[in-house]
């Protein structure tokens, strides 16, 4: 049961909603068939690559590529001298793709060869004579505030930053309420903790991957590897000065994202390359290149105060965040500052955020961009104050934890949410009270994200044989595919397999926002309910010119059209395919679309739990058991939501135990390779289980939130959390590496 | 009148007031007359905020209904991955 109206007053039974369909991209995943970024090819493409800086910080004195440009099989070579001078809004994302003045960071692009193969590539941009002056740089979020660091810009803050501060500094944003000296002053213990989390990469298997052309005429075709091909078009078309018709793109199977691909590097290379040769371009990242050049998340250093009375009630919570965020402004920390005490009911709250660049690749977002770092100050400062007061850290949670009516710690009140009953049912979980053994620890921990919409558009046609096309248009990463053709097939009340859903070019669709922000299945979802709602009205409208009645005198129901109310008359239903079958007769072509900037999401809530077992003789921390509770709103295809909370829980159980850029003293990033930045694979984990809330979200027919960005907030605090037990000292840094472990050990 | 609440940081724009008040019946009515009213908000209101109306969260919909008694927060943009 749940809801089917956007006010939340019509109860209704599902029938495809919440089963658990074969996806409808399986096959050809594991058949190979399936065609991702790298696999599209064209008649006379050539093939593009990189040269990247050597430097973590140099200015770019002069470029010759007259060499590489004779060099037999070079058709192109393209700097940043090629391109238009770029509008304000897209100025740093050019420079992110091909430096201008300077190369902030070590892998930074500086000019790119495009030649008839990659071995002629190659050795193209070993002839391009690059002049740099190094420059001294600055890797840490913490040296690059302070005073007489090496600046990456001037004269770039916003107004927002006090005088006299570095010029890294480019924002402050502070939230909250209530007063903090007065909150402290009622509590009983006051803890005061600093923490800190490394870059870490979204690790998506697919690296970025284009194949760009452009005609004569201007028109151009890009087929990429991207969570939202719009946002490319939009994006490149700016860069390349044409405009947003010219170009249609086409998103490939997409072999992960994560946040990472919610923005362009090699696409409007490829287009420039493309356009100064005539000819089509093939670009493909190897993984340094994904390492060393596109974005990871931001690193962070937090300064946490907390106080809390004996019996757990919290008084009052602080945070001062500072995250890097590479290269450009742009740190996701004005939503880890809002989000950080967002599970809290809290009378006393406030939060300062500051935005810092340093010599590193620009950060991209990573699933709930901000918030884990955010999560696992507080968490861990809660944690931490709970145990020392004697009290049970999840009693703790629940007595503090936000509900409707209660003021968020970012400023609205909250409706309907589903926090406590996350904390609920972890306690009543049996893995809450399940026995622990030597050198064994359990912790838990909450995390919140916002979800939201945006600009949608979907299409859906009923063919001449009764089974229907839907049309979206952003890629299918978690699944999206197989929940828009539940959804669909709910709707019209016909079997899921006799919908097909394709993801449509920027030329067949209107605007579509990126798959981001946890909106796919919440605002698809609901442009493709009410897609569907048109064509059945389409088709009650139909099978009444048969009949001969008025309109409304019909209904669907269990996908067919049927004489309802009291002059209707006795006639046999007409089912979907019986009706598309005369569809030519009776007016031509059904088809039912919407678009809306469908706002509304919900936001979400999460309570993880997780066992781990830390080898005091080395550190190494194994991850025993796993639990995850989070609100669906309503799991539209359960093993896709469960997926999503697998999915989130282990990339941050990487974040927690392992994953972190390394740096010699250069600016020179060390470990560009999955060998040597380890993210975690199946043989490091346990099975992860989930528990799947509903609170319905009001503000979608069928009550869905987004579900994929709130699994990666609360596992950094709760493993962190659960390994401080383990070994009975705190553990505030991250990542907790073997070194990093023993080391706390034996300083106990 | 609506009366808005501006996060911390923004207060600055509005001579530290961090509740203020807007005639205003629609988003679009809220946002011309915040900038309209403080100039020096609008750097931030064309980078971008989201307002949260009644608990909900909206971005662009210019035409979104504001009640008088609503309670209306703006929040820094959001961003999503």
């Amino acid at each position: 049961m749940a809801l089917d109206s956007k006010t939340g007053t019509a109860p209704r039974d599902f029938k495809i909603i919440g089963t658990r369909p074969a996806r409808p991209d399986g096959i050809d995943k594991v058949t190979g068939r399936a065609r991702f970024g790298a696999d599209m090819s064209a008649p006379g493409m050539l093939v593009g690559r990189v040269l990247r800086s050597p430097h973590a910080h140099a200015r770019i004195k002069s470029i010759d590529s007259s060499a590489a440009e004779a060099l037999s099989g070079v058709h192109a070579v393209v700097t940043r001298a090629d391109f238009p001078t770029p509008e304000a809004d897209v100025a740093d994302i050019l420079d992110n793709c091909m430096a201008g003045e300077k190369a902030l960071y070590d892998g930074h692009a500086v000019a790119a060869v495009a030649a008839a193969s990659a071995a002629v590539a190659r050795q193209a941009l070993k002839l391009i004579k690059v002049e740099y002056e190094p420059l001294p740089h600055v890797i840490d979020v913490d040296a690059a505030m302070a005073s007489g660091a090496p600046a990456l810009h001037e004269g770039r803050a916003n107004e927002t930053v006090p005088k006299g501060h570095s010029p890294n500094v480019m924002a402050r944003h502070a939230f909250g309420h209530g007063d903090i000296d007065a909150g402290l002053a009622q509590a009983d213990r006051v803890l005061e903790r600093s923490y800190r989390t490394e870059a870490t990469h979204q690790g998506y298997i697919e690296p970025h991957a284009c194949l760009a052309s452009m005609g004569a005429d201007g028109q151009a075709d890009l087929w990429c590897c991207t969570q939202g091909h719009y946002m490319v078009r939009n994006t490149c078309a700016a860069i390349l000065g044409i405009t947003q018709g010219q170009l249609r793109v086409t998103a490939s199977e997409i072999g992960g994202g994560f946040g990472g691909k919610t923005t362009v590097f090699l696409e409007p290379v490829a287009l420039m390359l493309a356009k100064k040769t005539g000819r089509p371009v093939k670009m493909v990242m190897s993984r340094a290149e994904v390492l060393r050049a596109t974005g990871p998340t931001a690193s962070s250093s937090v300064d946490i105060r907390l106080g809390m009375t004996s019996e757990g009630r919290i008084t009052a919570g602080f945070a001062e965040l500072r995250y890097q965020g590479g290269a450009y402004p742009g740190a996701p920390v004005d939503m880890g500052a809002m989000s950080a005490f967002a599970p809290y009911d809290l009378e006393n709250v406030r939060t300062i955020g500051w935005d810092v660049v340093t010599n590193r690749p620009k950060a991209a977002a990573y699933r709930a961009p901000g918030a884990p770092m955010a999560a696992f100050a507080v968490e861990s400062a809660i944690d931490e104050l709970a145990r020392d007061l004697g009290l049970d850290p999840l009693e703790v949670r629940l007595k503090n934890a936000a509900r409707e009516g209660t003021r968020a710690s970012y400023g609205p009140t909250y409706p309907a949410i589903g926090l406590e009953a996350t904390l609920r049912t972890a306690r009543d979980h049996p893995h809450w009270s399940a026995p622990l053994g030597p050198n064994q620890g359990r912790g838990v921990a909450c995390g919140f994200w916002f979800n939201f919409g945006g600009d949608t558009c979907v299409s859906l046609n009923i063919t001449p044989d009764g089974t229907v096309n839907l049309s979206e248009g952003n890629p299918d990463i978690g699944g999206s595919r197989a929940s828009m053709s539940m959804m669909a097939a709910e709707e019209l009340g016909i079997p899921y397999d006799k919908v097909r859903t394709v993801i449509a070019d920027t030329g067949s669709l209107g605007q579509n926002e990126v798959t981001d922000g946890s909106r796919v299945t919440f605002a698809v979802g609901l442009a493709t309910i009410e897609a569907a709602r048109a064509a059945k009205r389409e088709m009650c409208k139909r099978a009444a010119q048969v009949w001969g009645i008025d309109e409304e005198a019909v209904i669907w129901e269990d996908g067919a059209a049927r004489p309802s109310g009291p002059n209707a008359g006795e006639h046999p239903p007409m089912t979907l395919a019986e009706i598309a079958a005369i569809a030519s007769n009776t007016g031509g072509p059904i088809a039912g679309h919407h678009e809306v900037n469908a706002e509304g999401a919900g936001v979400s809530f999460a309570t993880h739990m997780v066992d781990t077992e830390v080898d005091p003789d080395t550190g190494a921390v194994t991850i025993l058991r796993y639990t995850v509770f989070q609100d669906a709103g309503k799991a539209v295809h359960p093993s896709y939501v469960e997926g999503q909370f697998q999915g989130g829980s282990v990339q941050g159980i990487g974040w927690a135990l392992n994953e972190e850029y390394i740096y010699d003293d250069d600016g020179i990033l060390q470990n560009a390779g999955f060998l040597d930045y380890r993210i975690p694979v199946a043989s490091d984990l346990p099975m992860i289980d989930t528990v799947i809330l509903e609170i319905p979200n009001p503000g979608h027919p069928y009550g869905v939130r987004g579900v994929g960005e709130t699994s990666i907030v609360p596992p950094l605090a709760a493993i962190a959390n659960a390994v401080s037990a383990s070994i009975g000292t705190r553990m505030n840094d991250l990542p907790m590496s073997p070194p990093k472990v023993l080391a706390a050990i034996q300083a106990r | 009148m609506v009366q808005v609440t501006i996060w911390g940081s923004l207060a600055a724009a509005t001579g530290d007031q961090t509740e203020v008040e807007i005639d205003a019946t629609t988003l679009r009515e809220l946002l011309d007359g915040l900038a309209a009213r403080y100039p020096a908000l609008k750097p931030q209101l064309d980078r971008g905020v989201s307002v949260a109306i009644d608990g909900r969260i909206y971005n662009d919909s210019w035409f979104t209904p504001i009640q008088e008694d609503s309670e209306v927060v703006l929040l820094a943009r959001l961003k999503g991955g």
